[in-house]
């Protein structure tokens, strides 16, 4: 666990409740609603905007502005090195990100199951505090509903977030061109396996950390000194990489070639995806994104992206090209060439 | 990882590539049995890299893909069940039965897990005891050791509430019966790697003997494969026929004794029926009588009603290797790894899906023969 979020776990001791776990109630809006806002949970957010407690937050827009929203259901909600809280706004953060925007405000909506305790949810606050102070977003709105056990799975989590677009932004599907270059941030795959590794039924023994992080900060840097250079971002979360990949050659109706050489992928993760029969193209990413980038600056974006946080790896794994429109071409790391198609509904383990 | 990435090795494949092109002057048709060798040999690129004289052939070594229609509609009509939790691997949930698949019925609420061992499924047992849990132990001789055990462990333990539902189908007797069939052009063999490391490779030489083919045991690694292939043609060439094993590294000649053992315990030889292929006999494990009260099949008395393979789907042709995946009119037009017509096209070991998943069939890059 990195220094900061430990801190922050031991700085924010949970309050002293007279409930230890979530009732029906507590959603119901009155009196045990109002007791779990009153009780100090809450006081982890405090802010002008959520002070208030209106019916909404007041706040002001100018100019062009991104606006998103994510629902984060993963299971299980506890995962190495995280939990869905951390996640929820990570997940929000890093769509405004792509959009080229600087994240500001995020509303948060929890559907609670019954039963879960305080403990767990305490965590999920304080991990969502982490986040979103790291992302430098507000917490301005919100709502908690809890629904009967069997109705949910433990917590789910809604974020909604807007963000100021960077002077500098122009990133946009039509702006992909013949000879872009491909680039990833980080290691593949990491977050995905760090999930299956204590998923019910899969546990196996690792030491792979989800690498859930807001990627804000680094594209705000990028785009400081890159501007309208980069022509696309995009977070490969479900469905990985190819699938965000077959999703930009459909569309733009051009070509792309990857080599598998150039894919960074950690040795313990690409075991396990061997292990588990699993494509790491196809395995859910949440700490690293894809930047398609005018190929004159490639190298100096690729210099850049490595001396920022959690981006080491960063590589050039492909580029757009004008043979097989629509299409995404991988050069196996022995020459071979097969199509990355989209994935087919969930990707499942295959027998032998 | 250690000792794989070597058999990736760039530079190694070119030179097998090589001499693979040096040493063939004639065409030569080449099955490998195993889908896993299939998906290998897709995954990477590898059949547009072979000469053109090296035809491979995928075979029937794809364990979703030759298990019943009747049967998965057994597994389904199971699982429906109130008081059953069904347990499979992975692959098998999205087969299509004659009307629906695992997937399908657990959407709508049955409950099916997906599990990577059929020991697992033997703790479920013991934690659900007002369940019955049942496993649809499907596949070759891999999976049968841990089949095998998950019996042994729950009759020692008396789980009553545990019972496999048993698919089990051995390689040789699927490559006699290609060998058997007069419309195959295949003249030789790419064994199973991962079942001779169960099984061993004796039973391989009455095959070799009979039919007078090439039979190289062979691995899953582009280099294993290239090495296999070389080793086969290297045998045709000169005229001979020979049990060689290119997977020496991992296959002894006796295979797992403690597995096989295990196997031994639990299971007998039956015929069995293969989906695209038929009935073919003495291929397949069923539980033997000891421990039928953990058979599924026999707690649960469930009549199925045959059901007819969809008619325009050739699956049967491309399990044996006498069509491509391509010479199906389905193929990638109304046959997709979504909307499946036969099992080929569900696990990516399937011929069809490895087809379609990496080389699409409007792309360039299939070679269409």
């Amino acid at each position: 666990m990195n220094d900061t979020k430990l801190k922050m776990q031991l700085s924010c001791p949970m309050p002293k409740l007279d409930f230890d776990i979530i009732t029906l109630g507590h959603g119901s809006g009155g009196l045990l609603t109002n007791r779990l806002l009153d009780s100090g949970v809450f006081n982890l957010f405090q802010n002008e905007y959520l002070d208030k407690r209106h019916d909404g937050a007041f706040i002001n827009l100018e100019g062009a502005t991104a606006f998103t929203t994510d629902s984060f259901v993963i299971s299980p909600i506890f995962f190495p090195d995280s939990n869905i809280g951390e996640l929820a706004v990570n997940g929000t953060v890093n769509d405004l990100a792509m959009c080229g925007a600087i994240p500001e405000y995020l509303s948060l909506s929890f559907i609670i199951e019954e039963g879960l305790s305080m403990e767990e949810f305490w965590k999920i606050l304080v991990a969502i505090k982490f986040a979103s102070e790291k992302a430098g977003v507000q917490i301005v709105t919100g709502d908690t509903k809890v629904v009967e056990r069997g109705k949910g799975d433990k917590i789910f989590i809604n974020t909604t977030g807007i963000g100021k677009i960077h002077p500098n932004a122009n990133i946009d599907l039509t702006r992909v061109e013949i000879g872009d270059k491909i680039i990833v941030s980080d290691n593949l795959a990491t977050h995905g396996i760090a999930i299956m590794s204590v998923r019910e039924g899969l546990e196996f023994e690792t030491d792979i950390l989800s690498d859930t992080s807001n990627l804000n900060h680094n594209v705000c840097s990028l785009l400081d000194e890159f501007g309208d250079k980069i022509h696309l971002l995009k977070d490969p979360t479900r469905g990985g990489v190819a699938t965000v990949l077959t999703e930009i050659s459909r569309d733009s109706k051009l070509g792309i070639d990857i080599f598998q050489e150039f894919i960074p992928i950690d040795e313990q993760v690409s075991g396990a995806c061997e292990l588990l029969g699993l494509d790491p193209l196809y395995v859910a990413n949440e700490g690293i994104f894809i930047s398609i980038v005018n190929a004159e600056i490639a190298d100096r974006y690729l210099q850049k992206l490595r001396t920022l946080e959690g981006s080491a790896n960063a590589s050039v794994i492909g580029e757009i090209v004008k043979e097989h429109k629509g299409q995404v071409v991988l050069t196996s790391s022995i020459g071979g060439k097969r199509v990355v198609n989209m994935l087919v509904g969930e990707q499942l383990p295959r027998i032998c | 990882m250690k000792f794989l990435t070597e058999y990736r090795d760039a530079k190694l494949v070119k030179q097998l590539l090589d001499q693979i092109a040096k040493t063939v002057t004639q065409p030569w048709t080449i099955m490998e049995v195993c889908g896993g060798q299939t998906h290998s040999l897709v995954k990477n690129g590898l059949l547009n890299m072979l000469p053109e004289n090296v035809q491979m052939i995928h075979g029937p070594g794809c364990p979703v893909c030759v298990t019943p229609l009747n049967l998965i509609d057994k597994a389904i009509h199971l699982a429906e069940k109130n008081n059953v939790i069904l347990c499979s691997f992975g692959d098998m949930l999205r087969v299509p039965g004659s009307k629906k698949s695992l997937l399908q019925i657990k959407a709508e609420g049955a409950d099916v897990r997906i599990l990577y061992s059929p020991l697992e499924a033997v703790d479920l047992a013991i934690k659900n005891p007002e369940k019955e849990v049942i496993f649809f132990a499907v596949g070759f001789e891999t999976t049968a050791p841990a089949n095998a055990l998950s019996v042994l462990l729950a009759y020692e333990k008396e789980v009553s509430n545990f019972s496999i539902l048993t698919s089990h189908v051995l390689v040789p007797p699927a490559m006699e019966a290609v060998m058997n069939d007069p419309d195959s052009n295949i003249k030789a063999f790419l064994a199973a790697g991962h079942v001779c490391t169960i099984m061993g490779i004796d039973e391989y030489y009455p095959l070799v003997d009979k039919y007078k083919m090439p039979i190289v045991v062979t691995g899953f690694e582009p280099v294993d494969l290239l090495q296999g292939i070389l080793m086969c043609v290297e045998q045709l060439e000169k005229g001979e026929y020979k049990l060689e094993n290119q997977y020496s590294r991992v296959v002894k000649s006796e295979g797992n004794l403690m597995a096989r053992n295990a196997i031994e315990k639990v299971f007998k030889i039956e015929d069995r029926e293969w989906r695209g292929i038929g009935n073919i006999q003495q291929s397949g494990y069923e539980l033997r009588d000891k421990y039928q009260s953990h058979n599924a099949n026999l707690k649960f008395k469930i009549k199925i009603d045959k059901v007819s393979e969809c008619k325009d789907c050739i699956a049967g042709l491309v399990l044996k290797g006498i069509k491509k995946p391509q010479q199906c009119s389905q193929f990638g037009n109304n046959c997709t790894p979504e909307t499946p017509l036969g099992a080929p096209m569900v696990s990516s070991e399937g011929a069809c899906a490895a087809y379609y998943h990496f080389h699409q069939a409007n792309n360039d890059l299939v070679p269409i023969s």
